[in-house]
């Protein structure tokens, strides 16, 4: 059996037997122990593919199995992994489980919560393994859905705003994909014969330059909405803000990578000559959310706030690399979205520890947290240093190869656009370190904190597996970097041989 | 009369029977009538199953009546949406004051599908008239029924004046069809390809008459009132099974008998498209009530079937099929658990259904898995269903269509999610308590459950669609 279908049993069984479960004690269980499975499978996946690799096995996708569903529309239900998509599973996978550990006090409707999270996660995993468009299609929405329930019900603040404006913007995202998806396939045979939703068939053909031009800004708004494309980046904020932890988690961590993963396999790689002709709008956009996210952090008060800006700005970096259209540049944007999946994941899971303790998230009413919860603090400052871009860890290795990438363009142009974009580094620097002088170091501002405990096992579990691997990119790049770079060649061969 | 036509005509002949079983039936002086109740659910059931049993095509009495495995399929949809409506009024047959209406209930109420059968069935367009008729004069006594209620007894008017101009819109279509082509017999007009102007006007008064039972802007009017005053089984009837009839009626005629006039009704079809889709968006936006909610999102859902017809080929017949077959589930099903709650409570506006999760967990799933039908989320049916009526629309390049479509999609989730979002997020001190269903509408809700979480995944029902379509 195809290993890539286990990725969607998994989380679907998981789902179905927390359904059945008694009391919230078993609802943790089985879903720690469904999404533990989950993460070794996904470990499994990436050795797998090396062993196929290593075994001479040269195709483009390994593990293709594809089965007929809709004859008629020729949709198929295809499944396929490249080294791209095996990192954004392993990504999804580590963030699913930190997540669940990082939820473990969720106590109203706990039952409901964890069906929804996984069923997210199924969302994400599909849309990562398809390679049909009417497939990936489908799970894209069948993420999206669940956090309207998640934010909803189990979010803080203004939540119902929150999610509705987010499932609404993203919907109409979809919206926009949707006609861009129908105008690939309705232009996937050319010279006629059969119509095709497979996107490694589609790559094959050359689609008309007028269709190029007129599906690319639909499909790569579409996904940039998700990607937090300014100025349809406004869902981010709030959505985030308002959502429980383990949501903001896997919506800042793996969902938005759903945006730029989209953007780069099915708009750039399928309408290449579009992405060279319309590409210069999209830079320009990407580099004014690089420079205005990071902005919006420094004026931001609210931890969960400043977070989801540096999202925004994060996430903006990535559309910026993929916009570049050379290996080095796009190697750094699939790092990027790794490494910033796992650091704004772990950030998430941090301000929701320390808000579950001091019932704020403003900084400015906290202080001195590293004297009495030294754990979560030193965390933190590791997560902080990480999103910066220290050397050693994770978005070290990210930033530096794609504004290395970025600078091989010599033309004025894209050389303005990537100091622009290179100045952002030293906004985030700015309020990451703020945050981090107020926040942990300095006087205690209130007695009530003395009596805090630090993280529990759980808490601790949660963050160290979200640590680790930011260390491990930072330390050993490489197997990653490979593990990209090989599919890269080839599809940046694609759009720049034309 | 011998055997083969009886068989081709058996939903009809036993129909019959049940109309005229409901006559005697209805002689009996017993208060209880839970045994005829149950025995004409049983009845209707295998009628619905014996539908589906194999037929033989036919053009009987000088192709007056036209069986073939098309419209076979249409009327087997139709029953199915029957049944499911006849098991859900249960609960309100069974309520007190009611019980002596249950003979007049059934009777009109299979009259009407009696008619049905002839609109899709007719192979004349006086034979489809005169179904047209039979099919809507029984409707507006039952938009009447709650004759105590105001209400209900001006839906009863309205709805009665709306059919008698739409007829009278048809009826001035069809004397000029008469009067271009010499002739209603639909195998004779096939034949001839002549398009005049008068022949486009004959046309669009057509489509305007059909339009009215639709219910697509700007002939909408009548259907949010008569919607919110009809008896809630009388709602659901008319959200699907009368707009079902209408719009295969619709369907038959166009691909079958224009279809050498395509590029005008195409035309009409995209401008309708659009004005339903967005009039009924803007309206069910501020909609307190549920039932007036559900009008409007009835019409925006008849403007998306019109995205269908904009593809004049047999993909746009199928899509449109399928997606008639899903949004009627999905909307049985949103009109089931409405039934249950205004049996017990005579609560229908979306404030009464804060909290309603909270004690009515299975209820308020099948809600939300049915208003996400209709809303066109995956995994669910509707999904499917709204992305081939897409696919329909686009494979004729009507991109900005499409565009507007899915745009009016996104808007008409936002009301949907306000249902959701009552049931699930806003509080309530007084909730509606814990609500028993009774077997009849625990099938009921079976049937609409399995439809709408199995019929996306199994490519079967779309291609047996496919398949009837040729």
């Amino acid at each position: 059996m195809n290993p890539l279908l286990l990725l969607l049993l998994i989380p679907l069984i998981t789902a179905a037997c927390i359904a059945l479960a008694k009391d919230t004690k078993q609802v943790r269980l089985v879903s720690a122990i469904g999404m533990s499975v989950q993460l070794l499978l996904a470990i499994a996946l990436l050795f797998l593919f090396y062993k196929e690799r290593n075994g001479g096995n040269t195709e483009d996708m390994l593990f293709v199995s594809s089965t007929m569903w809709y004859e008629s529309f020729n949709i198929q239900l295809k499944f396929g992994v490249d080294g791209i998509s095996v990192s954004m599973i392993l990504l999804t996978a580590i963030v699913t489980f930190a997540g669940i550990f990082a939820s473990w006090q969720v106590e109203s409707l706990s039952k409901e919560f964890f069906i929804s999270l996984v069923i997210l996660a199924t969302g994400v995993f599909g849309f990562f393994i398809s390679l049909d468009l009417f497939t990936m299609f489908l799970f894209y929405e069948m993420a999206v859905i669940p956090m309207y329930l998640l934010i909803g019900i189990w979010g803080s603040g203004p939540k119902e705003y929150s999610a509705m404006k987010l499932t609404l913007m993203l919907m109409g995202g979809s919206a926009l994909l949707l006609v861009g998806l129908l105008g690939i396939y309705m232009n996937s045979a050319p010279d006629g014969g059969q119509l095709t939703f497979d996107l490694t068939e589609i790559a094959k053909v050359h689609i008309p330059l007028a269709a190029q031009l007129f599906f690319f800004p639909f499909t790569f708004i579409g996904f940039g909405i998700l990607g937090a494309l300014f100025p349809f980046h406004t869902w981010s904020p709030d959505g985030h803000a308002s959502a429980p932890t383990a949501v903001s988690m896997l919506h800042a961590g793996v969902l938005m990578k759903l945006g730029g993963y989209g953007c780069f396999r099915v708009a750039m790689y399928l309408l290449p000559e579009a992405a060279h002709e319309l590409a210069w709008i999209f830079i320009i956009l990407t580099s004014i959310s690089v420079v205005y996210g990071a902005f919006g952090a420094i004026w931001q008060k609210d931890l969960k706030y400043i977070n989801a800006y540096s999202s925004v700005s994060h996430c903006g970096l990535v559309l910026f690399a993929l916009l570049m259209m050379n290996e080095t540049a796009t190697t750094g944007a699939i790092l990027q979205m790794i490494s910033h999946g796992l650091m704004t994941a772990l950030f998430f899971a941090l301000i929701g520890m320390i808000y579950g303790r001091t019932h704020t998230r403003m900084i400015n009413e906290m202080g001195g947290l590293m004297k009495v919860i030294p754990f979560l603090s030193v965390v933190y400052v590791i997560a902080g240093l990480a999103s910066l871009g220290l050397p050693g860890l994770s978005g070290f290795v990210a930033e530096m190869t794609i504004f290395v990438g970025s600078f091989q363009h010599t033309d004025t142009f894209h050389r303005v656009a990537t100091i622009v974009a290179c100045s952002s580094i030293v906004i985030t620097a700015v309020y990451i370190l703020r945050v981090v002088g107020t926040l942990l170091l300095g006087p205690i501002t209130n007695n009530h904190y003395l009596e805090l405990k630090d993280a529990q096992w759980f808490e601790k579990l949660s963050t160290v597996t979200l640590v680790s691997a930011i260390a491990i990119i930072g330390l050993t790049p490489f197997w990653l970097s490979d593990l990209i770079r090989e599919p890269l060649a080839h599809m940046i061969q694609n759009l720049t041989n034309l | 009369m011998n055997w083969s036509v009886i068989s081709s005509m058996r939903l009809e002949v036993l129909l019959t029977l049940m109309i005229l079983y409901q006559l005697i039936a209805d002689l009996s002086e017993k208060e209880n009538k839970r045994s005829v109740i149950n025995f004409t659910i049983f009845f209707f059931a295998v009628i619905t199953i014996i539908g589906w049993l194999p037929s033989t095509n036919a053009n009987l009495f000088g192709s007056m009546y036209i069986q073939d495995e098309l419209r076979v399929l249409l009327k087997n949809i139709l029953n199915i949406s029957t049944l499911i409506v006849l098991l859900q009024s249960t609960g309100w047959l069974n309520k007190s004051g009611n019980q002596s209406k249950t003979g007049a209930f059934y009777l009109l109420i299979f009259s009407t599908l009696m008619g049905m059968y002839f609109m899709i069935s007719g192979g004349d367009f006086l034979m489809l008239y005169l179904g047209l008729e039979l099919a809507t004069l029984p409707l507006t006594i039952l938009a009447a029924f709650d004759k105590g209620i105001r209400r209900s007894a001006e839906a009863g008017i309205k709805l009665l004046m709306s059919s008698a101009v739409s007829s009278a819109v048809l009826l001035f279509g069809l004397s000029l069809m008469y009067g271009v082509y010499g002739t209603l017999h639909f195998s004779e007009m096939a034949l001839l390809t002549d398009v005049s102007t008068v022949s486009i006007v004959a046309l669009i008064f057509f489509i305007a008459g059909l339009g009215f039972k639709l219910s697509l802007v700007p002939f909408h009017l009548w259907t949010a009132d008569v919607y919110e005053g009809a008896p809630l089984p009388i709602t659901s009837y008319f959200s699907v099974v009368s707009k079902g009839a209408a719009l295969f009626t619709l369907m038959l005629v166009l691909y079958r008998i224009f279809g050498n006039q395509s590029k005008e009704w195409t035309l009409s079809a995209y401008f309708l498209a659009i004005s339903s889709m967005v009039i009924g968006n803007l309206f069910a936006l501020r909609q307190k009530n549920l039932k007036r909610f559900m009008a409007f999102s009835s019409i925006t859902q008849a403007g998306f079937m019109m995205l269908g017809f904009v593809n004049s080929d047999a993909l746009g017949m199928t899509t449109v099929i399928y997606f008639m077959l899903i949004y009627s589930l999905s909307n049985l099903a949103v009109f089931g658990v409405l039934s249950i709650v205004t049996n017990a409570t005579g609560k229908e506006s979306m404030d009464d259904f804060n909290g309603f999760y909270a004690t009515n967990p299975r209820l308020s799933l099948v809600l939300l898995l049915a208003l996400f039908s209709l809303a066109g989320i995956p995994p669910v049916a509707g999904f499917f269903g709204k992305f081939f009526l897409f696919t329909a629309a686009a494979s004729k390049g009507m991109y900005v269509l499409v565009f507007i479509a899915v745009i009016n999609a996104t808007v008409s989730l936002y009301y949907y999610l306000l249902v959701v979002k009552a049931m699930f997020m806003n509080k309530n001190e007084t909730p509606i308590p814990y609500l028993f269903s009774s077997w009849q509408e625990k099938a009921a809700f079976s049937i609409c459950f399995a439809g709408i979480v199995l019929i996306g995944f199994f490519s079967l029902v779309y291609n047996y669609v496919q398949y009837t379509v040729g």
